[in-house]
């Protein structure tokens, strides 16, 4: 499984870049391998108050629905709509054009929630 | 002891784990629900070929005369007039009409017949049948010696022909007995996807000669029980504990015409007084607004919010990039180009009543 080095990330296989205070966020190569093909999306609306792993997305495969967390609280401010019409981006690119929102950060202090891409290495290991 | 070490395993089993399938329980096996991928498993299958491990499924072989047997009456489909080498769908009925288990029937001999019925049901057929047949017929339950592949997509005919010579004279619904390693193997122009393909009966032990020896053609590849489902409700095939149970008819279930009214079966009463009366609910097919897909047992409205069935299956359609349902609705309420929605009681989204057939592409009658 694909692990970028300097991403931050959660339990529940979320990811987050941190730009000054922006907060770009998506789910991991071992999310989006354990979800399958990725066929539809909810994104949240610019604007709406994201909550530090709150729900913040609801994505469907062929099989089943699932709820993805925001790794961070903060104001969102922009969503990656091309994932409305080929959500299996997050598929092809979990990282990179698979994105799903950006969010001005409320509080860096949070960050220190989060893993590092070592920590999660370790974390994806140890629970097999 | 763990869930998975219950869990029964097919003879190819150690195949799927070094293909990279990813295995799930279904009906008390171990089986594979995808190897590359859902949506590319599916698109092999509509565009080339697929070959699929359902060895889970059960198989009887009936000695008898059909009417004599009492395997006529059990059934709803007519055996009669049914050709040698024919093979024919239908289900089994409990005394409300309810169904046991749908199953396929193939005429190997005059009064020698093989049943084909769900790996999940198959005790409790295998029960039903030894205690509704009668005494002068035999049946022998043959499912832990028997594998099954199938192969199905446009091309599986151009696949299988160098290795079955003769099986390109195989009719719809129609089998032979091929030779394949000194043994007798049966293979029938059935399938569950809605393309051209083939379903192979072979002894457990030999099942994976075969299935290297297809794979070996570059055109083939392995599919899960994952694009299996999405191909079957793309067709609106019913699956067994979600659009068939036994509180529900082949009327109310729309499936009706594999039922032959002219014969005695058990049933027959409850189902010939819906048939002049009516039924209370019934199985529809619904297409979604957008890509989200139904799930089975979320809840089916009326536009007003008023609750009025549930759905037994619901995935994404590839071929109409929607999602798509079955549910049993209640009768009257609903009907063809209505709006629904489904959900629940926080989310709901609209869909429109539609035919169950949802595609109409496939290369299934070429």
């Amino acid at each position: 499984m694909e692990i970028v080095e300097h991403l931050m990330y959660t339990k529940e296989h979320e990811w987050v870049l941190v730009d000054d205070d922006i907060a770009t966020i998506g789910i991991t190569d071992y999310a989006q391998s354990s979800l399958g093909d990725i066929t539809f999306i909810e994104l949240p609306s610019v604007d709406d108050e994201a909550e530090q792993f709150g729900e913040i997305v609801s994505v469907e495969s062929v099989k089943a629905a699932s709820d993805i967390f925001s790794p961070i609280s903060g104001r969102v401010i922009e969503i990656n709509t091309e994932l409305e019409t080929d959500p299996a981006l997050i598929n092809k690119s979990p990282y990179e054009k698979g994105w799903l929102a950006k969010i001005e950060i409320a509080d860096k202090e949070e960050l220190s929630n989060l893993m590092t891409a070592e920590e999660y290495e370790n974390f994806l290991e140890s629970s097999g | 002891m763990s869930l998975t070490e219950s869990l029964k395993k097919t003879s190819l089993y150690d195949k799927h784990i070094a293909l990279g399938a990813k295995m799930v329980p279904f009906g008390g096996w171990d089986m594979p629900v995808q190897y590359e991928g859902v949506i590319a498993e599916y698109t092999q299958t509509r565009e080339a070929v697929s070959m699929f491990d359902i060895s889970h499924m059960g198989e009887f072989v009936v000695v008898g005369d059909c009417v004599e047997s009492g395997l006529d009456r059990i059934v709803t489909m007519s055996l009669e007039d049914l050709p040698v080498k024919f093979a024919r769908y239908g289900m089994m009925l409990n005394d409300n009409g309810g169904i046991i288990d749908d199953l396929i029937i193939f005429r190997m001999e005059k009064d020698k017949w093989f049943l084909v019925v769900n790996g999940a049901t198959t005790e409790k057929d295998l029960e039903h049948l030894k205690s509704s047949l009668n005494p002068s017929a035999r049946i022998e339950d043959v499912s832990s010696v028997t594998a099954k592949i199938d192969v199905q997509g446009p091309l599986s005919r151009d696949v299988l022909k160098s290795i079955f010579p003769g099986i390109e004279k195989l009719e719809y619904y129609t089998f032979d007995f091929f030779n394949y390693l000194s043994k007798n193997i049966l293979i029938s122009r059935t399938g569950y996807t809605g393309e051209l393909g083939y379903e192979i009966y072979l002894p457990w032990d030999s099942i994976d000669v075969l299935w290297n020896k297809i794979l070996e053609d570059k055109r083939v590849r392995p599919a899960g029980l994952g694009a299996r489902d999405v191909l079957r409700l793309e067709m609106g095939y019913s699956l067994y504990g979600h659009e068939l149970s036994e509180s529900i008819t082949p009327i109310e279930a729309g499936l009706g015409k594999f039922v032959d009214f002219g014969k005695e079966f058990i049933g027959k009463e409850v189902l010939l007084k819906q048939k002049e009366q009516g039924v209370d609910r019934r199985i529809i097919g619904f297409v979604s607004d957008n890509r989200r897909s139904p799930r089975a047992e979320q809840a089916i409205y009326a536009l007003d919010g008023t609750e009025v069935g549930v759905v037994t299956s619901g995935t994404f359609s590839v071929a109409l990039q929607r999602g798509i349902g079955l549910g049993l609705v209640d009768h009257g309420v609903v009907k063809k180009e209505d709006k629904v929605l489904f959900g629940n009681e926080k989310a709901r989204s609209e869909a429109s009543v539609t035919s169950r057939i949802f595609y109409k592409g496939g290369s299934l009658k070429d």
